[in-house]
Parts: structure tokens; sequence; C-alpha cells
């Protein structure tokens, strides 16, 4: 029994990879996420088989509520809400994990070696961590804690001290048995999943539900030694890797270091003084008729949008004047910057939602070299990814940041509410250019006038 | 014998690297739906749960299996909410037209 069981979770944890590979392109995702499902019932499948007495009842229905509530909230949620529910599940896994390591102390019938109470320590507390910086990750991101950082004197030296206290109610647990020490180990470390997290805010969002994403695989491998389970060292292992290098790939993004981030600070008030000394600065206005006119006698159109789009629900408008374009024989696509929407590959739902063909929505890398042969770029809520003090300005804050290179294109429009700046707090030379032109107003309400100036 | 800690670290260890490279093929465009699906994925931690929820010592209610059990409905959500709202998310990217 011991052998199949051991075959069956290599099948499953197999499967669980296949289900990431399927992910390279999104002609073979879906297969993918079969391939996940059927992983899936395989392990659980083959974990009843080992298990001695189960209690089946309980089980049943412990499944079958969280089965409701799962597939409620996956058919409910909104594509904008993505990020909230991301970070509502890793503290999901957080909270077992933490849940399971002490049900596993209390076990009655079991006696830990000492490898088992230090990955026991391990799990639990990556477990606590990630459970409740993941619920102030949720908090952050659906505004009900207000998404600005908090920074205080001496945080860092506090964090340092509970992490010592903790491993110290650790060390306690091991030598003495104890279990009031392995709660107080936990108690503490759900503490410092609350302190690490809240000095980070504003734009480093991206970074910090990946970073829980990892966090949470993590967790889950941690679990995995305790019980000596293949699969789930196998599954915790490749969702931590893969959390590791969506981190990477938004700091890179960024401009930011993980350890910068990770301090926090940023997206407080203490950027906003280096707007600058500049006077007034001349800048050209147009309206939407005019955009519209431009972009319908153009051949090429680059659109570049941001968050502020999907804010004001402008994404299905949008397409509807992109398709318009393309019928009148003008080559639309989309430039997607890494950090345009609130997580990584955020702003490819949104605009897959809005029946956006895949083909036609391009990466930072694949589109940068052809700004330059590009009549018009339309930028609709997006400001700082496209800012060339970037790549021009030594001094600037956002130096060395990767952006698209829209200041290259033949003219470019750029759609906004006014003139202010953005998460950065940076003023853009772009929209001083004297190919630029500035389109002021609500991204659906310019949207929606677009569209009805390219009907006639 | 070897120490099964040492069986386990070795397991994990090369998963880290299958994850590694297999992620970095992974589609920008698809980095979302990556994300969910590996919330799918962590409910995994399911199994541990479940090996918790035992019959101990002839008695089916106790503090382990109570504690076992809301790991399971934890572990459910997150396992049904990932595959499913990935599958959603994937039809999304599906040929138009």
């Amino acid at each position: 029994m011991q052998n199949i069981s051991a075959i069956l979770y290599l099948i499953a944890a197999v499967l669980f990879v296949l289900a990431l590979k399927g992910l390279s392109s999104p002609v073979t995702a879906r297969r993918g996420n079969l391939f996940g499902v059927i992983g899936m019932v395989i392990a659980i499948g083959t974990t009843f088989l080992i298990m001695d007495k189960p209690v089946l009842a309980l089980i049943g229905a412990a499944m079958a509520a969280g089965a409701l509530i799962g597939a409620y909230k996956a058919r409910t949620v909104e594509m904008t809400g993505m990020p909230e529910l991301v970070a509502a599940m890793h503290s999901l896994v957080g909270l077992s994990a933490v849940l399971i390591a002490i049900a596993s102390i209390f076990h009655t019938g079991l006696t830990h070696s000492a490898d088992q109470k230090v990955e026991l320590f391990i799990g639990a507390f990556i477990g606590a961590i990630t459970f409740t910086a993941s619920v102030i990750a949720y908090g952050k991101l659906s505004g009900k804690f207000g998404s600005k950082s908090v920074v205080f004197n001496g945080q860092h030296l506090l964090n340092l001290l509970m992490a010592i206290v903790m491993v110290g109610f650790g060390v306690a647990y091991f030598v003495a048995d104890s279990h009031a020490a392995f709660l107080a180990m936990v108690a503490v470390a759900l503490v410092l999943g609350v302190t690490l997290i809240i000095p980070i805010g504003g734009a480093d969002m991206p970074v910090v539900v990946s970073m829980l994403n990892s966090y949470s695989g993590w967790a889950a491998a941690g679990i995995g030694f305790t019980l000596n389970n293949p699969v789930l060292i196998i599954g915790g292992a490749c969702v931590g890797s893969s959390g590791a290098i969506l981190s990477y790939i938004m700091c890179k993004a960024m401009n930011r270091s993980i350890i910068s981030v990770l301090l926090g600070g940023f997206g407080s008030d203490a950027g906003g003084a280096a707007a600058g000394p500049s006077g007034p600065k001349n800048y050209r206005s147009g309206s939407a008729e005019d955009a519209a006119f431009l972009m319908a006698n153009a051949d090429s159109v680059i659109i570049v949008p941001g968050y502020g789009l999907a804010v004001s629900r402008a994404q299905h408008a949008l397409q509807e004047f992109a398709t318009m374009l393309t019928e009148k024989g003008v080559n639309v696509r989309y430039a997607i910057h890494p950090v345009a929407g609130r997580m990584p590959g955020h702003m490819n739902v949104l605009l897959a939602e809005a029946d956006v063909p895949y083909e036609q929505v391009l990466e930072m890398e694949e589109i940068n070299s052809d700004f330059a042969n590009t009549d018009v770029v339309l930028v609709i809520g997006a400001n700082d990814v496209v800012n060339p003090a970037a790549q021009k300005d030594k001094s600037s804050s956002i130096y060395g940041m990767p952006i698209l290179e829209a200041y290259k294109a033949r003219t470019v429009i750029i759609v906004k509410r006014s003139m202010s700046t953005g998460y950065a707090g940076l003023d853009n030379d772009l929209f001083y250019m004297d190919k630029s032109m500035m389109v002021f107003g609500d991204a659906k309400k310019v949207v929606e006038d677009l569209v009805k100036a390219a009907d006639h | 014998m070897v120490d099964p800690f040492i069986t386990s670290f070795t397991i994990f260890v090369l998963a880290v690297f299958v994850g590694y490279h297999v992620v970095w093929n992974v589609t920008p465009a698809l980095h979302t739906p990556l994300m969910a699906v590996t919330n799918a994925i962590s409910g995994l931690i399911i199994v541990g749960a479940l090996l918790q929820v035992v019959d101990i010592n002839g008695q089916s209610i106790t503090l382990t299996s109570v504690l076992g059990a809301v790991g399971i409905f934890l572990a459910s959500i997150n396992i049904f909410g990932g595959f499913m709202v990935t599958q959603r998310m994937l039809e999304m990217f599906k040929k138009k037209r």
C-alpha cells in the first residue's frame, strides 16, 4: 500500500508541474488547468488510502462547505478584484498550515522526533506570518485599511526583537516539549506578520502579493516536511519558487530591490517633495474628436493602458474603438508594462475580459523597438511607465526603471484627468513634448467620445 | 537507512529547481492565472489537514480532528476557488472569432 500511494503521489506531482507548464501559452493553458485538477483529485484520493480510520462525516462536511464558498467566489469575483481574492487565498493557506501544526502537536497518538519538531516549528511560523500578512495585504488592496504605508521609529528593530523572541519560544518547545511555548511562538509570528507588512504600501503592493504567494508555498512545503509527504513538498516548492520569480519580475519592472520593498516606506508621503522647482510648462490639449481624427488617419497605433483605464471601466469601450480603427485599416496593438495592473499580468486579464485578442497584446520587450515606427501612441490611465525621465534624467527617482518608449512615436496622445503626478509623485516630460497632445477627462467618457467621433 | 528528512530535503531541492525552470517559461500575459492556479495548488495542504481528522483512541471528535477539519474547510476554498477562477480567466484568453 505504501508503495502504491508513493507512486500515485508521484503521478499527482507530475500533473501539477504539467499544469504550470501549460501556462507557457494561452493555447495549452486550459489543458494544463485540467491536469492540475486531476492531480489534486489523485493526491486527495491517495491520502484516503493511507489514512487510518478517517472521520468521514467531518471531512465531507468541511470539504463541501469549502467547495461551496470557493466556487461562489470564483464565479462572482470581478477581474479588477483578483488581487484581493488572491491575497485572501494566501491567508487561508497560512491559517491552515498553522491549524495543522497545532493539531499535530496536540495529536495524542503521536510523538514527534527532533526533526519533526523543527519542521513543525518552521511550518507553523511561516504559516502564521503568511496568514496575518495576507490579511493586511487583503485589507490594503481592497481599500479597507487604506493603502498607505505605516512607518515609525525603531520599526525594524522591533521586528528583529520579535523574530528573536519567536525563535526563543521555538527552542523552548523543542527542549521542553511545551505546548504553551509552541502556541506562544505562533502568537508572536502572527503579530510579526502584521508588523512586517504595514510599512509596505501603494505601488509596491504587486510585489507583496507575489511574495505572499511564495510564502504560502513554503508554508505548504513546511507542513509536507513534517508529514514526510512528497506531493505536498513538491507542490509547495513549485508554488514557492513561482511566487519568488514573480516578486523578482515585479521588482525589476519597478527598478526596486526586494530589500527596499521589504523595508517599506514607498507610497508614504515621503516622495511628495521631489516635484521640483520648475515653473509652468507649456502643453497642448485637444478634444476627443481631434484624437479620433489623428488615429483614424494613422497607419499604426499603439495603445498603452494603465490601471486608470480599469478603474473607470473603459476597457470594453476602448476595444470597440480599437476594432473600428482596425476596420479602417489601422494596425492597432496594445503595449503592456509589467506593472500596468495591480498584480503580475493583471492588465492582460482585464483586456482579455474586454475581448481584446491576445495576439494584439504585447509585452514591453516585444514592442519597445516598434514605437519609433509608430504614428500614434494612445496613453490612457498610465503615467510613470511612459516617463522618459527613467531613461534620460539621472537625478530622477525612477531613473533606470524600464519604460514603454512612447516618447519615440511620431504623435503621443495622453488621456488623463488633469496634469497631476502618478504614483512616484513625478512630473512627466512626455506631456510637454511638441508631439504630445493631452485629452483631459475621465477615461471612460473620453473613450466613448472617441467611439462616437470615429463612427462617422 | 537514510534519515527521512534527507529524502524529503532532496525532493524539496529538486522541486524548487523544477518549479524555477517551469515558471520562467510562463508567458507574462498569464501571470495572474499563474497566481490563481498556484493558490489552488497550495490548497494541497489539505493533505496535511486530512491526516489529522482520524479516530484517535476510539474518539472521533478531538482537538486534533476539529482543527484538521477547519484546515480542510480552508484548503477546500483554495482548491475549488483557485481552479475555477483560473478556468474562468483562461476562457477569456480563447482565440477570438
